[in-house]
């Protein structure tokens, strides 16, 4: 019971009591109980009761008042990637509803736990086209892990219960629970909450069966070039130490994901680069020369496969996973781990046999040498006058020694971000990876930094995706979050030019953007900023941005027509990754 | 691989809105539901969802572990036709001077095992169930005589080696026990309740 609605009568030990509250009370005693302490939201008429009540709540539950609904759900996912927590957004019904799927849709992908509190019109009214009225229940049924409408006060106590119980365990993903506005407002006995830790018909994490655990091993201790790829399951799953001892006892090459970036140090021995489109040379080759594959908490996106039937078919695939969903879904696998992979992680490493990869570790240290001498040496010192976006990333590593938590929007500043960005702690990387949503960056980052306070938060944006949620910048005026914004702009949508260039003979159509003068939009939020274009200036602005005791914005105007290489190209094996 | 008929059976809490979110997984993929039917199970609160598709194996095994992956589904199943014992229910409207007058129709349906419902002066309406082929032939033969109105119901099957949802239920609810475990009368009297 919360202390809040226990009563003390003649020194007596707080006996639980039942007390009348309204619907909204209940709604934010939940959310104590669930130790929240961080909401993201905006409110509007079918969720004022919700915020008339959070008016005597201000002390224990911090609002975050965003400027677009999005912009709640992002930082609620930035939120969610760095503490590990659940993020956690009130929204309007209709419009401030609907602003959320995006949202949700990248949530979901991306295994985010957020809760999402959606008011919704009176009960009697739903389904009559009532002002700001929106069915948000099947509009957001595809993009959640659950969603429910709560139509009597009486519901909220176990369906806030259920929502943070489904978001947080198993694989992680977004939940929605709509109130409708007589549910807000209505009185009711409640008698206490109790956090939910079953449902019968939800199983979040599989059985692990030793079977398969003993097969797995069998093969690894057979494997002449044994080859790993982790994705941001090890993240999730909490197994960071376990995933490091599992390599290192047989001294396993192992690649990351781009949502598996920061789950192993950059700069760790076995670290072997990244995997996918724009991932580093050596891991898509490999890929294809390995004989065992190693895929743990990682979904076998397409844009790290390349073309399915040309992917590791001389492979025998084990897959470490908590969904089941997800095995055999896009790679046929040999053996199937399902689990927590912080569970089922250190029964294989207590199963393998001491072992030394080292000749086939430098096969993939031979192919990187490769790739920095093609790719890598001209993006990070470049000859040319302009500057490029890989040594704008340089510098900033240099400067943060790589323990900043960086957040990115989506496009070519994104994939050279998660290149040449180092990471020395886990949930320091904080990206839209499976929507490739514009528009995350900044709010991504304001909520990173809610998130992980203590930390310095670099927010990496292009010209475009800024444009799309820059409006945040007043949330950052009004809260204060201390995040350094680092725009990276070379007037264009840079990928898709990039894509037009190589595939679509250089028909430019509509990638050319030309922005406001960020500095000065900047200026107008009260947040400090330049814009630099020369190469002198870059180590010395980013000090300032850095040393700044306060959000921050720096343009760095960088090369126009440059390229993101390697590149695996649609339709193409990975192992057919171009290097120019 | 090629594509058969596949019948899908989910056991699922009885919640709002499943049946949207249940479709979704279909219709995302582009794929038909060619029949759907709901009833309550064997247990007591557990529904139970009978859904006819045409895919391959693969396909369907990849599409019983996403449905499996929703929070009211309890489990998934699929199986080929020669694995279940299914049922399908058919009404016809027929004209009731056709039917009185040519009285092949009524061997017609004596054949195909139909009942009559319903028998106005203008129209008679019988009733048949079994498998599809059995009540496609019949709707083309009555065709012939000028058959007014015709519906079929969705599938409802049995699968033939299965115990039900009783032990799956009990199994779930000994490895993580429910604060709310539904008592039904039969729960554990497996033996008492199925004969097959």
């Amino acid at each position: 019971m919360n202390t809040t609605l226990s009563k003390t009568e003649n020194n007596e030990t707080p006996q639980p009591e039942t007390v009348e509250i309204s619907g909204s009370k209940a709604l934010l005693e939940a959310l104590l109980a669930e130790n929240v302490d961080t909401v993201f939201g905006y409110p509007g008429g079918a969720i004022m009761p919700i915020y008339d009540a959070l008016y005597d709540y201000s002390e224990t539950l911090k609002h975050i008042l965003v400027r677009h609904e999005q912009g709640a759900i992002h930082a609620a996912q930035g939120f969610a990637r760095t503490s590990g927590k659940t993020g956690v957004v009130f929204a309007t019904s209709g419009p401030g509803a609907t602003n959320l799927v995006t949202g949700l849709a990248d949530a979901m992908i991306d295994s985010n736990p957020i809760v999402c509190i959606t008011g919704q019109v009176f009960a009697s009214l739903l389904g009559t086209d009532a002002f700001q009225e929106t069915d948000v229940i099947n509009i957001t049924t595809p993009v959640t892990k659950w969603n429910y409408q709560v139509t009597d006060a009486t519901e909220i106590p176990e369906a806030i219960a259920k929502a943070f119980h489904i978001a947080a365990t198993g694989r992680p993903g977004p939940v929605l629970i709509d109130i409708t506005k007589n549910a807000q407002l209505q009185l009711f006995a409640f008698e206490g909450y109790k956090k939910c830790s079953h449902i019968r018909s939800y199983r979040p994490e599989p059985e692990i069966r030793n079977e398969y655990i003993e097969r797995a091993a069998e093969l690894i201790n057979q494997a002449k070039k044994p080859f790993v790829v982790f994705g941001q399951g090890v993240i999730l799953g909490k197994a960071e130490e376990e995933f490091k001892a599992f390599i290192e006892k047989v001294n396993l090459p192992a690649a990351a994901t781009v949502m598996g970036l920061s789950a192993l140090p950059t700069d760790h021995q076995l670290h072997v680069g990244m995997l996918g489109m724009h991932g580093n040379y050596a891991p898509n080759v490999m890929t294809n020369e390995c004989d065992v594959l190693i895929a743990v908490g990682m979904r076998f996106d397409d844009r790290v496969t390349g073309r399915l039937d040309k992917y590791a078919k001389q492979a025998k695939v084990i897959h470490l996973d908590i969904d089941p969903a997800e095995i055999d879904k896009n790679v046929k696998t040999t053996v199937p781990v399902w689990g927590n992979c912080k569970k089922t992680l250190p029964m294989l490493t207590a199963l393998l046999k001491e072992n030394d990869h080292s000749y086939w570790l430098q096969q993939f240290r031979e192919l990187e040498k490769e790739e920095v001498k093609e790719v890598i040496q001209n993006e990070l010192n470049p000859v040319t006058d302009t500057m490029t976006m890989g040594e704008v990333i340089k510098v900033l590593n240099d400067l943060t020694n790589g323990d900043a938590i960086i957040a990115t929007d989506v496009g070519q500043h994104q994939m050279v971000s998660c290149r040449y960005a180092r990471f020395n702690n886990s949930k320091s990387s904080v990206t839209s990876g499976g929507l490739g949503t514009m528009g995350f960056g900044l709010p991504a980052a304001i909520g990173a930094w809610y998130g992980a306070p203590e930390k310095t938060v670099v927010a990496i944006i292009g010209d475009g995706g800024f444009q799309m949620t820059l409006q945040e910048l007043g949330t950052i005026m009004q809260f204060g979050a201390k995040v350094k914004i680092l725009i990276l702009n070379n007037e264009f949508l840079g990928m898709v030019r990039q894509w037009q260039q190589l595939f679509h003979d250089r028909r430019y159509s509509f990638v050319n953007i030309t922005s406001p003068d960020f500095v000065a939009v900047a200026k107008g939020y009260y947040i400090e900023g330049q814009r630099i274009s020369e190469r002198k200036d870059l180590k010395t602005a980013l000090e300032t941005m850095l040393s700044h005791d306060g959000a921050y914005l720096l343009e760095v105007m960088v090369g126009k027509e440059n390229n993101v290489f390697p590149m695996v190209t649609q339709g193409s094996s990975v192992s057919e990754i171009r290097l120019k | 691989m090629e594509k058969e008929e596949f019948t899908i059976t989910l056991y699922t809490e009885n919640s709002i809105g499943l049946i949207g979110r249940i479709a979704g997984i279909f219709s995302r993929r582009k794929i038909n539901i060619e029949s759907l039917n709901t009833s309550p199970s064997e247990v007591d609160g557990i529904h139970r969802f009978t859904l006819v598709i045409t895919e391959n194996e693969e396909v369907v095994r990849k599409l019983c572990r996403q449905l499996e992956k929703q929070i009211d589904v309890l489990k998934a199943y699929y199986n080929t036709d020669d694995e279940i014992v299914w049922q399908e229910q058919a009404l016809y409207k027929v004209p009731a001077d056709v039917v009185t007058e040519k009285v092949y129709v009524e061997r017609l349906l004596r054949q195909y095992g139909a009942s009559t419902v319903v028998i106005r002066q203008d129209y008679i309406v019988f009733e048949t169930a079994g498998h599809r082929e059995e009540i496609d032939r019949l709707t083309e033969e009555l065709n012939k005589y000028g058959l007014i109105e015709f519906v079929r119901g969705a599938r409802i099957a049995i699968i033939k080696n299965s115990a039900g949802i009783h032990d799956k239920v009990l199994q779930f609810e000994n490895r993580e026990p429910s604060p709310h475990l539904v008592e039904n009368e039969y729960l554990d009297q497996r033996d008492h309740v199925f004969t097959m």
